[in-house]
């Protein structure tokens, strides 16, 4: 999609979330790619936390908070559902934090891949449990400090590598995208929509309080992480993930790694 | 008129789900529920029903996937047992809470450590607060029927809670009886097709499963609290309505059997109450004055209906399938307390019987009523008995 297309229709608006937040931001693209006739389900986790207080909420679209661990579930069974009313132009979206999937939600995710109904997956990952205050989640990177990783005692362990989980489903179709490249994004919402059956799209999603960086940079920070090859914007076909972009200029990691306080221990200790 | 079959309580249960016309089902294996979804399985194999049937992975999944469907106007259905519907606790408030409802069906059986495949109560009187209708049925006619008033009963508008059929393993799980499966065209006339106030809609969105604090947080659990007391006059409804439309009721909350002109009774749920029948029928034709009550609806709980069947009586002998550590039998507890201050209130025993599928035959429960009539068991604390 090109940028002057992207709708102006806000179907997500006025949240409670941090300002520059990356993920509220994937919620909005999320809308603008669907429109209308997509229903949401968010387990626990920021999004839910910061958009849905009884009288009030940002979504336009209908939406389901869902217990934390059942995203996956949750969306099998109003896929199904639907499917029975006939109602088969409508969007089922799960839309869950990196914890609420590559953790706690992994076991009913698999599933629910497994299962062949149509639905779109997004998992936001912001690389932590930042709803409760910041914790280490599977897909916290190596190096970052969190409330569960302290200062030196930082993540020791790589990111989970919840693409090739997702592609040992063997899906019709899967994604990579950052908050960052929004028609990338848009697009890969878009193709997955078409698709019936089972589709997942991992979106990175940068939050300056968690990571540690000024609200203003948040989209400079996820362009980071894709020039800098620690995330990449990717398209599984036929078994193999193939870039949907390939930036122009590579940076130096070191640069990503300085411009957020959660690397402050991990450079230190690289001397 | 319907067609006589001989089912267990698994299969019957699994017909009311067919002629419930439910459209999506979602279920884990587990002993002794197992037989219920696969017996739904092979009708949808022979295309004996139309629905999705979702092979989840877990119980929590399962119920997460009846939450989906509800949420967007779909009746569904799950069953499970003991570890499952623990594994399920989170999924039963959220239900609940968000008003759902739908249909489970809890095949009891004892919950581990020690592990036990064999039935008692504690799995779902575990679950007793968790905002579900409870009703323990006694004979697979009754599971069939109550199937279908269980839908009738959470989607009226009044009440909007799920209903959890409280069915004993193997005790009904396993054993036929000759049941009567009613017509198509009867149940439609008697359960129409699901209607709900709200529902996920594009053309109409809204947000489900909101958080709320303080007083709107107090306020939503207050009403419930008014829906599990408005269910009480709903279930008895249904059940006479069913009555009227198949020849068979059951009493809406609770039976009283034999009870006029009784001195003595004995309370039950469940499977075992049929053969407290039995034990009543004996004791009467002996001269003796003992009545039974079954309690159908533990929750929510008929006060009003139990202190009219027991004010003055002398003693009540409770038998409970179930132990809350550290106090007694659950319902022995509960009934306690409905008849706190009751102008002539009877005395009334506890007693812990059945547990992990230990038979609980006519002597023993004769020997309960005899015991509590001469006041020899314990009024403070539940006591085992058969062990
Ligand atoms: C069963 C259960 N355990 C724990 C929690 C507490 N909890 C709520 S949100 C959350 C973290 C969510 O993290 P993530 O999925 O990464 O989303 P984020 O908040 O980062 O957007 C946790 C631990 C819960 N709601 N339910
Ligand atoms: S903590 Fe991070 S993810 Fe959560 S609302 Fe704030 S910026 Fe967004």
């Amino acid at each position: 999609m090109r940028l002057t297309e992207i709708p102006q229709e806000e179907l997500y608006q006025g949240s409670l979330g941090c300002s520059g937040c990356g993920s509220t931001l994937a919620v909005r693209l999320t809308l603008k790619a669907l429109g209308r006739r997509a229903i949401f389900v968010v387990p626990a986790a920021c999004i839910s936390t910061v958009s849905c207080y009884f009288p009030q909420t940002p979504f336009r679209v209908p939406m389901l908070v869902m217990a934390f661990a059942a995203t996956g579930a949750a969306i099998s069974g109003m896929s199904a559902a639907l499917k029975r009313q006939g109602k088969s132009d409508i969007t089922v979206v799960g839309f869950a934090g990196d914890g609420g999937t590559v953790d706690i939600g992994l076991q009913s995710l698999s599933c629910a891949l497994e299962g062949g109904r149509k639905f779109i997956y997004i998992c936001y990952d912001n690389e932590a449990y930042m709803n409760t205050g910041v914790q280490r989640s599977g897909a916290t990177p190596y190096g970052a400090t969190t409330a569960t990783t302290p200062g030196r005692h930082f993540e020791d362990k790589p990111k989970k590598d919840m693409m090739r989980i997702v592609a040992a489903h063997d899906i019709p179709y899967a994604a990579t995208a950052c908050v960052s490249y929004p028609q990338d994004y848009i697009d890969k919402v878009q193709r997955a929509a078409a698709i019936d059956g089972p589709t997942y799209i991992h979106v990175l999603c940068p939050c300056p309080p968690g990571w540690g960086y000024p609200t203003e940079r948040t989209i400079e920070i996820g362009r980071m992480a894709v020039e800098c090859g620690l995330w990449s914007l990717t398209e599984l076909r036929d078994g193999r993930f193939v870039p949907t972009h390939t930036p122009r200029r590579r940076r130096d990691p070191s640069q990503y790694y300085a411009a957020q306080a959660r690397f402050r221990e991990f450079r230190s200790g690289q001397g | 008129m319907g067609e006589r079959k001989f089912l267990h309580a698994n299969a019957a249960i699994a017909h009311g789900v067919r002629l419930a016309r439910v459209p999506v089902v979602a279920a884990y294996p587990i002993t002794p529920q197992t037989s219920i979804v696969e017996k739904i399985a092979s009708f949808l194999a022979e295309g004996e029903m139309e629905a999705e049937y979702i092979k989840v992975e877990s119980e929590h999944s399962a119920l997460a996937a009846c939450l989906g469907a509800s949420a967007v106007g779909s009746r569904a259905f799950t069953a499970t047992s003991s570890q499952g519907l623990e594994f399920m606790h989170e999924m039963l408030a959220y239900v609940s809470g968000g008003r759902y409802p739908l249909v489970l069906a809890a095949v009891n059986r004892s919950v581990a450590l020690p592990w036990s495949i064999w039935g008692d109560q504690q799995d779902s009187i575990q679950q007793r607060d968790t905002g579900w209708i409870q009703l323990y049925l006694e004979t697979a006619q009754e599971a069939l029927d109550t199937t279908l008033q269980a839908y009738r009963i959470a989607e009226d508008h009044r009440v909007l809670t799920p209903v959890m059929l409280c069915v004993d393993g193997f005790l009904l799980s396993h054993t036929e009886e000759i049941v009567e499966v009613p017509d198509q065209a009867a149940v439609d006339a008697f359960l129409p097709p699901l209607d709900l106030p709200f529902k996920l809609d594009v053309d109409y969105p809204a947000t489900q499963g909101m958080g709320a604090f303080g007083q709107q947080y107090a306020r939503w659990r207050a009403e419930q609290q008014q829906a599990m007391g408005r269910a009480r006059g709903v279930i008895g409804e249904v059940d006479a309505a069913f009555g009227v439309a198949f020849g068979r009721s059951y009493g809406g909350l609770v039976e009283a059997y034999r009870m006029e002109g009784a001195e003595l009774a004995l309370v039950a749920m469940g499977g075992i109450v049929g053969t407290a029948r039995e034990v009543v029928d004996e004791m009467r034709a002996e001269g003796r004055p003992v009545g039974l009550m079954k309690v159908r609806a533990y929750r929510p709980l008929p006060r009003a209906e139990i202190r009219a069947a027991l004010n003055g009586l002398r003693a009540v002998a409770v038998v409970d399938r179930d132990c809350s550590f550290g106090y007694e039998g659950a319902l022995c507890t509960d009934l306690k307390a409905a008849l706190h201050g009751l102008a002539s209130p009877p005395a009334v025993y506890g007693f812990i019987a059945g547990l992990g599928g230990s038979d609980v035959p006519p002597e023993m429960l004769r020997d309960i009523i005899e015991r509590a009539a001469a006041g020899e068991a314990s009024k403070d604390e539940g006591e085992f008995v058969g062990i």
